[in-house]
């Protein structure tokens, strides 16, 4: 029975809660027990605590027999550990927050804790969300579930890893440059990274604030959509918030069954030199359910689309150097021994952080210093205003771009750790959805030979993201790719 | 004044700028990522092939704006909570080595 019980997605759980089926204690006891039985191996979550777990599961069991009605009442909900829930621990990943207890909620926590929803475990992260791989977590590396040899993808690979594994329904993550896009391709979920001012960033440890942006992860398209619903929205704590309605997409989503009338652009740029051939293969056959479906397939152009990580890895690692100064010893975290206070930041920084954190801010405060700053920074900011024409001339010929979300399936643990180029180049087809500040979905589209899940990118104009939902919930329901599961 | 960076603007000193970043670096630390770093510069560097020449910068995408609201007060964190993070507190204070002799 309870094995049963972790089987189930997000609105399923809401459902079978609603109909007395079974109670949100048993629920996550089984989700709990099952996460007992595969951590550590997996190390997918950095922190769980199963008596607040149960605890929080039983208020919601008695607001429900007291006649409480809302609908996500007692569904647990995966956070990724850079988000801040009153009362947890929130450390990115990182060794410099260890010891740190969240004195807050987010804005996305708080609208989840009023929807009714449980805060099971938090999950594994690349250290302040730098890295595809999850190995610069200070916990160490998370495992894909379909091949422990092999990393689940990052930054959001625990919350990846933990929804593919059944740990969890569903779970919130971050994408600054495809940190929900990559990790739920290589682990075989679907991730929307939304539209940049759709979902506020208060309460979510800061990396690049004009990319960062929090989103759903899970095992359908509509789950994924149940969370987007609830996390979205205008937010006076977060000023880059729209005031857009956010509207109920939902419905949509459910009845998705074709594409008929749905103008899809194909970029030659993503389908170039580099691209594993698998994935190719699998990607070319996603579009072709895509046409089979009714969807009319249009070549669009994104020229600049092959400076896109360049400029990412100029403008992100500026926008780190800058949100990481906090981190300085002084009013939260760890703190080096120190006789002066320099001594102390230059002391607590280096024992803080990891290698890759140091890197980046490193280099960030390189492209912003004096002399640098206009041949860095400046230039790259230019052309991302490039990659932002490119993407509204394309959506002049199409609803939505697809793709492939990766240029390979999940790599292997310690492959790429050893060059930091090589990691970069794996953002390839994401970044530049962050770039441009418009919104992305990847849904599973397929396995390798070896049995490695691939994604479908799905990318859609700014405040589209209902439209990238629908189409990537129509592809769906037209495949069974996300309805299987790793022998873990 | 010395030169802060070497004369080529590809390769940084990276002890240099990790000062201005304040991070503490050994020197092996500091060898490996001075080789790291210049690939990483040489890599980034493909954008100076990219005519740029009257474009706008972009600095935040999307449609955000100076956000107003009514300067009214509102409740922040109480001062404990605040505190109750700090790596060394005293007298509600937080307490840091000795900045002036």
């Amino acid at each position: 029975m309870s094995a049963d019980l972790c089987e189930l997605g997000f609105l399923e759980a809401a459902d079978a809660l609603a109909k007395g089926q079974m109670t949100s204690a048993e629920l996550t006891a089984a989700l709990l027990a099952r996460a007992e039985q595969l951590e550590p191996a997996l190390n997918a979550l950095t922190w769980r605590d199963a008596e607040a777990a149960q605890a929080a599961a039983k208020a919601a069991d008695e607001a429900r027999a007291a006649g409480d009605e809302r609908p996500l009442l007692g569904v647990p909900i995966a956070i990724k550990d850079l988000l801040n829930v009153k009362g947890q621990p929130c450390t990115a990943g990182s060794n410099i927050l260890k010891g740190y207890t969240a004195p807050y909620d987010a804005t996305v926590i708080e609208r989840l804790r009023a929807a009714g929803c449980v805060f099971i475990s938090r999950t594994n992260t690349d250290e302040f969300a730098m890295g595809g791989s999850t190995e610069t977590s200070a916990y160490g590396t998370t495992r894909n579930p379909w091949d422990p040899e092999r990393v689940p993808g990052g930054s959001s690979g625990g919350s990846a890893a933990a929804v593919a594994a059944r740990l969890a329904p569903a779970a919130l993550a971050s994408d600054t440059g495809g940190s929900i896009r990559q990790p739920a391709a290589f682990c075989g979920v679907t991730g929307l990274k939304p539209t940049y001012g759709r979902v506020s960033r208060y309460g979510c440890t800061a990396f690049a604030s004009s990319l960062d942006q929090v989103g759903p992860m899970a095992r359908t398209v509509e789950d994924a959509a149940a969370v987007y619903q609830v996390i979205a929205g205008l937010d006076s704590h977060d000023s880059t918030t729209s005031a857009r309605p956010v509207g109920d997409c939902l419905a949509d989503v459910r009845a998705a069954a074709d594409l008929k009338g749905v103008r899809l652009g194909l970029p030659k740029e993503y389908f170039a030199e580099g691209l594993d051939p698998e994935v190719e293969r699998l990607t070319r056959a996603a579009v072709e359910q895509c046409r089979e479906l009714g969807a009319e397939i249009v070549d669009v152009d994104l020229p600049h689309s092959r400076y896109g990580i360049a400029c990412y890895y100029i403008l992100a690692p500026a926008e780190a150097s800058a949100n990481l100064a906090r981190y300085d010893g002084v009013r939260y975290g760890f703190r080096a021994g120190a006789e002066e206070l320099q001594e102390m930041y230059e002391k607590t920084r280096a024992q803080g952080f990891g290698a890759e954190v140091k890197r980046r801010v490193i280099l960030g405060t390189y492209v912003l210093s004096s002399g640098f700053h206009d041949a860095y920074y400046l230039r790259a900011q230019k052309v991302r205003t490039l990659i932002r024409g490119d993407f509204d001339r394309a959506f002049r010929q199409c609803d939505a771009i697809i793709g492939p979300v990766t240029p390979t399936a999940a790599f292997r643990v310690g492959e790429k750790s050893a060059d930091p180029v090589q990691m970069y180049l794996g953002d390839i087809f994401t970044v530049n959805v962050n770039l441009a500040g418009i919104c992305g979905l990847s849904v599973p589209c397929g396995f390798t030979a070896a049995g490695l899940p691939a994604g479908l990118h799905v990318v859609g104009p700014a405040f589209e993201d209902a439209r990238v939902l629908t189409i990537g919930a129509a592809y769906q329901h037209s495949t069974d790719w996300h309805k299987k599961q790793p022998e873990i | 004044m010395a030169m802060n960076f070497s004369e080529n603007a590809d390769r940084m000193d990276v002890r240099y700028v990790a000062g201005l970043a304040r991070i503490a670096l050994s020197d092996e630390e500091a060898a490996q990522l001075q080789g790291q770093l210049d690939d990483i510069l040489a890599f980034v560097g493909e954008l100076k092939t990219l005519e740029v020449e009257g474009v706008e910068a972009t600095d935040v995408a999307g449609e955000a704006q100076n956000a107003m609201r009514e300067d009214e007060p509102q409740a922040g964190l109480p001062r404990e909570a605040a505190l109750a993070n700090a790596p060394l507190a005293r007298h509600g204070q937080i307490v840091v080595p000795k900045v002036v002799e």
